[in-house]
């Protein structure tokens, strides 16, 4: 206790000394090379918006190929070119291209780096009370590694075969061999290289966040009173240490197998008039280590944005979250089961289906703590006053689609109902909605919610309220009636359904899809603008526009090095005194203001709620 | 027809820039409050717009439910397919009565909680006693859909030795299919992409006299109620080998067999005629009847007249035509199919040739 308290102590004079009046900053390490956590904050999310961009743009591009099959369009001509899109018509090698960087972007790019990357870095300093993050060396170079990895990847659709199209699982051999696929040369090189430094990124990023979660608190702050989006966060970070090294390892043996010969995943492969040497390797291997990441991965995904959530609807409820200890022991619960359920995506794939028993039985576990999770949000929005700014909503909106995506879990974990839906729609449909969507409505909520500590100006909230209205209609007019195409038997991955013609009568509905697509898609420009006119000429924020008790609206709307001007604030109390009575039961804890930041010590008579 | 869907995609969008446009003007600084924080006014329109957004949900639900009765996948024709439909069945009920309660949940809090200035919260932070019950719900059900699930998976996989059933092989390359029957000795030939030459495309062992009696075929002849075992193996990457209309998949895997064995119990003619699946082909035909007039005015063929086949197609991306992968299957009365096989070559006569 006391080691760290020293700890702590020190850190605290060094930041005196250090920040504040000498070195000057130039623009290079102030907006660039930066070691701030909330300038690198800033950095991944507008990195992140970047590429959201790109990976909704290519999803619409593809779902007009599937909506309207094979016609001709000037857009496909100008993005695509007239190779990809001779005469505008989108080529199958452009499909399943569009495809896979859809996925590996939205995934990756977007709701890891794009999410975790900004919140991790924005708000665990903040709302623990230090200084920066234990190392702020180490996080730069994570923001500036993520970068490279997001131009390893983009480089990769100018490349002459064309970038990765294996789908963004990249099942070998399809992955691992050219002549199976153009997608499988160069274009899959670099994909491999930039997740290689994607993974780099995100471990340095998460030992960052891991360390400064347990070394760097603030006097007071017991994990007890962690806010749930730094528990979140944390957790995150813990599962990002655990699975990332797994995939980097099996992207690793791919590369070896690509170039050098060996055989970990390929053997008996008779392609274009030649047998191959390999021997002795399987795929099924693959698989195994792919999804012992991309379940993880799924976690890594919409934990932060139930951190986010949690905090969010807890103070615009204005009321404390419910169940605090069950939340923290669900993520908890979430992070253990979430590394022991991966086979639930390779109940087909040949693997033993006693190994299919199990796999089944550890994933409708999972489906316990979430469910756990939503009643407790709904329980804390029951008898609340609440305030609905954007934010609220796009956190209301989460719960809703986590559900609706969630429960359709429950078919596609069961082994048995698996064998039919298993990679037609119906998954689609599901894990847009409880990781896609859910995710970017987390991420979007925090966007809304911490912009003004981020910029120093508010957003636009009638903007706000368009953007989300339009999006909350659209995303579920393109994922529920998806669900039922997939039932129907229609797979995944299918560059045109005109093959089969008893597929015939789903075009209209797949015509529906698209529609709502776009519409989602065009609802982001209004975010887009919103945000960035907000950044210059927002309407200047003051400093706790929410009335939250977290320390991040202690500090100054002007950001500071070392966050707080003066002392380090101590904290008394948790993190949800919202709406919390005095003894008499007159008035608030503090009389006329009904919430107590985390600062503020225990008022006369007052009880600490050991929640 | 897209033409016109076009049109509405840009009406649309034309809308929504209008109300943009217009809300830029209105979120001008007008009164006093621009602080962009929600005040009573927007708690309430919001409110009001959330009512209308949980009747969207729910119309969406049942419109999505409607449009699905016209296009569901028959009856399940297949011996474990009676199971799996009516675990979907139950999953799907109790999945949708969680869902609709919890949804009317979340939205109705969140209309009826609305904020309103100078309203008081209710602290409550615990209860475990609720906790333990919302906890101990989900166990209950899962548990429940838990045994049931694996009852009739282990039913499903577990394959018994000495049941009397008829091998096929599945053989998967980029892009099609073959079938290759055991042929008398109901024993299949060892295989290997390394022994593929000339005709054998199919890499068979031409040493192994087991190879000699088996046939291969293009098309995939099955008798009715009788059980197959079918054995998978690709020439090249990963495929997968799925039949809907019997809820049977499994992966083709390179390097490894595979397997995966149900009993038809529909079969093709009986399934043809049934009342859903000629509505359904009537319907397609008409849309196909529509697209082939448009065709043949810019010039090009018409499309062919559908009619109900089942067929085996591929799930699992494996290339640039992956999406047109598919192999038809014929279900027939035994009689049939022994007629049907008879005519087939066997391997040695094919070679021989
Ligand atoms: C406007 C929003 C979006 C639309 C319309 C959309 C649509 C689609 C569709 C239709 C597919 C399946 C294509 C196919 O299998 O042929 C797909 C694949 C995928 N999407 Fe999205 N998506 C959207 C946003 C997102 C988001 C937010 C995520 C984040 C998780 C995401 C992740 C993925 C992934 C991982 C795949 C699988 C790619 C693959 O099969 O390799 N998408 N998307
Ligand atoms: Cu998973
Ligand atoms: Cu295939």
């Amino acid at each position: 206790m006391s080691a760290t308290a020293n700890a702590t102590l020190a850190h605290d004079h060094h930041a005196h000394d250090d920040h504040g009046h000498h070195h000057k900053e130039t623009f290079i390490t102030k907006y660039i090379f930066s070691q701030d956590h909330k300038m690198i904050a800033k950095q991944y999310l507008i990195t992140g918006i970047i590429m959201g961009i790109l990976g909704i743009l290519m999803s619409v591009l593809f779902r007009m190929q599937i909506a309207w099959p094979e016609e001709s369009f000037v857009i496909f001509k100008w993005l695509l070119g007239e190779k990809y899109a001779p005469d505008g018509v989108m080529t199958p090698e452009a499909y399943l291209a569009l495809v896979t960087i859809h996925g590996t972007i939205m995934v990756f790019f977007v709701l890891t780096a794009g999410l975790s990357g900004t919140f991790s870095n924005l708000l665990i300093p903040l709302q623990i009370g230090a200084r920066d993050m234990a190392s702020g060396f180490l996080n730069m170079l994570s923001y500036w590694i993520f970068f490279i990895s997001c131009v390893i990847m983009l480089s990769s659709l100018f490349v002459e075969s064309g970038p990765a199209s294996a789908g963004w699982t990249i099942y070998p051999p399809l992955s691992a061999l050219p002549e199976a696929i153009p997608g499988s040369g160069t274009g899959m090189t670099l994909w491999l290289i930039s997740m290689a430094f994607f993974i780099a990124q995100s471990l340095l990023g998460s030992l960052n966040y891991v360390v400064t979660v347990i070394n760097h608190r603030t006097k007071g702050m017991s994990m007890t009173r962690l806010p749930l989006t730094v528990w979140a966060l944390f957790i995150t970070a813990i599962i990002g240490i655990v699975s990332f090294p797994v995939l980097l390892s099996a992207a690793l043996m791919l590369i070896m197998d690509r170039s050098f010969g060996t055989s970990f995943f390929l053997s008996d492969i008779y392609i274009q008039g030649e047998v191959l040497a390999h021997q002795g390797g399987s795929p099924v291997l693959f698989e195994h280590l792919f999804w012992f990441l991309g379940h993880p991965e799924v976690y890594i995904v919409i934990l932060p944005a139930m951190g986010i959530v949690s905090e969010i609807m807890s103070t615009n409820a204005r009321k404390p979250i419910f169940g605090y200890r069950a939340m923290v022991a669900s993520i908890l619960a979430i992070a253990f089961l979430s590394t022991i359920v991966w086979g639930h995506h390779m109940f087909v794939s040949g693997m033993n289906p006693f190994l299919g028993s199990v796999f089944t039985f550890t994933t409708l576990l999972i489906a316990i703590p979430s469910a756990v999770k939503a009643f407790n949000w709904i329980t804390t929005i029951w008898k609340g006053n609440l305030q609905m700014n954007p934010a609220m909503l796009f956190s209301i909106g989460f719960v809703s689609t986590f559900i609706t995506g969630g429960l359709t879990g429950i078919i596609l974990g069961d082994s048995t109902l698996d064998i039919n839906v298993h990679d037609t729609y119906f998954v689609i449909a599901h894990f847009h909605l409880v990781m896609g969507i859910s995710a970017i409505y987390g991420l979007l909520a925090g966007v809304y919610h911490w912009f003004p500590k981020m910029f120093g100006r508010m957003m636009n909230k009638n903007l706000g309220y368009i953007h989300f209205w339009i999006t909350a209609v659209a995303a579920y007019g393109v994922f529920f009636p998806m669900h039922f195409i997939g039932l129907a038997g229609l797979p995944r991955r299918y560059y045109t359904n005109t093959a089969f013609p008893y597929f015939d009568d789903l075009a209209d509905t797949n015509v529906l899809i698209t529609v709502f697509a776009i519409i989602a898609a065009a609802a982001q420009v209004i975010f887009l603008y919103n945000f960035i006119a907000s950044m210059f000429y927002g309407k200047k924020a003051t400093q706790n526009p929410w009335n939250g008790t977290t320390l991040e609206w202690t500090t100054p709307v002007e950001h500071v090095h070392g966050n707080w001007p003066g002392e380090l604030p101590t904290v008394y109390r948790w993190a949800y005194d919202y709406s919390k009575l005095n003894q008499e039961e007159t008035d608030y804890v503090l009389p006329g203001q009904d919430f107590v930041p985390q600062n503020v010590p225990l008022q006369e008579h007052e009880e600490e709620l050991n929640h | 027809m897209t033409v016109f869907l076009i049109i509405i995609v840009i009406a649309l969008l034309g809308v929504t820039f209008w109300q943009m446009s217009k809300v830029l003007q209105l979120s001008k600084p007008k009164h006093t409050d621009d602080s962009q924080i929600a005040n009573n006014e927007d708690n309430r329109k919001q409110a009001y717009i959330l009512i209308a957004f949980t009747v969207f949900l729910y119309g969406l639900m049942l419109y999505s439910f409607w449009n699905h009765s016209s296009y569901y996948l028959p009856e399940a024709a297949s011996e474990h397919g009676q199971s799996f439909d009516n675990l979907m069945m139950l999953s799907i009920v109790i999945i949708m009565i969680v869902q609709v309660i919890t949804q009317f949940l979340l939205h109705f809090f969140a209309i009826k909680y609305r904020g309103e200035e100078g309203k008081r919260a209710l602290f409550y932070a615990d209860n475990d006693k609720l906790e333990f019950i919302w906890t101990i719900i989900p166990v209950i059900v899962l548990a429940g859909l838990i045994i049931y699930g694996l009852f009739t998976w282990s039913d499903i996989m577990n394959f018994d030795e000495d049941e009397d059933v008829m091998v096929v092989e599945i053989y998967a390359y980029q892009f099609g299919w073959k079938a290759r029957y055991a042929g008398q000795d109901n024993v299949l030939g060892k295989a290997n992409v390394r022994f593929i030459e000339g005709k054998n495309t199919l890499g068979v062992d031409e040493s192994d006299t087991y190879a000699e009696d088996d046939k291969i075929t293009s098309k995939l002849h099955l008798p009715v109620n009788k059980k197959v075992l079918f054995k998978f193996r690709s020439q090249d990457v990963l495929h997968s080998a799925y039949f809907p209309f019997f809820r049977a998949q499994m992966n083709v895997v390179p390097g490894m067999i595979t397997q995966f064995s149900f009993t038809p119990t529909i079969t093709t003619e009986e399934m043809r005629t049934t009342e859903y699946m000629t509505e359904k082909v009537e319907t397609i035909n008409e849309i196909r009847e529509e697209r082939s007039e448009d065709l043949m005015a810019q010039g090009d063929v018409a499309l062919d007249p559908y009619e109900f086949d089942y067929y085996l197609l591929c799930n699992k991306i494996c290339g640039i035509s992956h999406y047109n992968m598919q192999m038809p299957i014929v279900v027939e009365g035994e009689e049939d199919f022994k007629q049907w096989l008879a005519e087939q070559a066997t391997f040695e006569e094919y070679m021989k040739d």
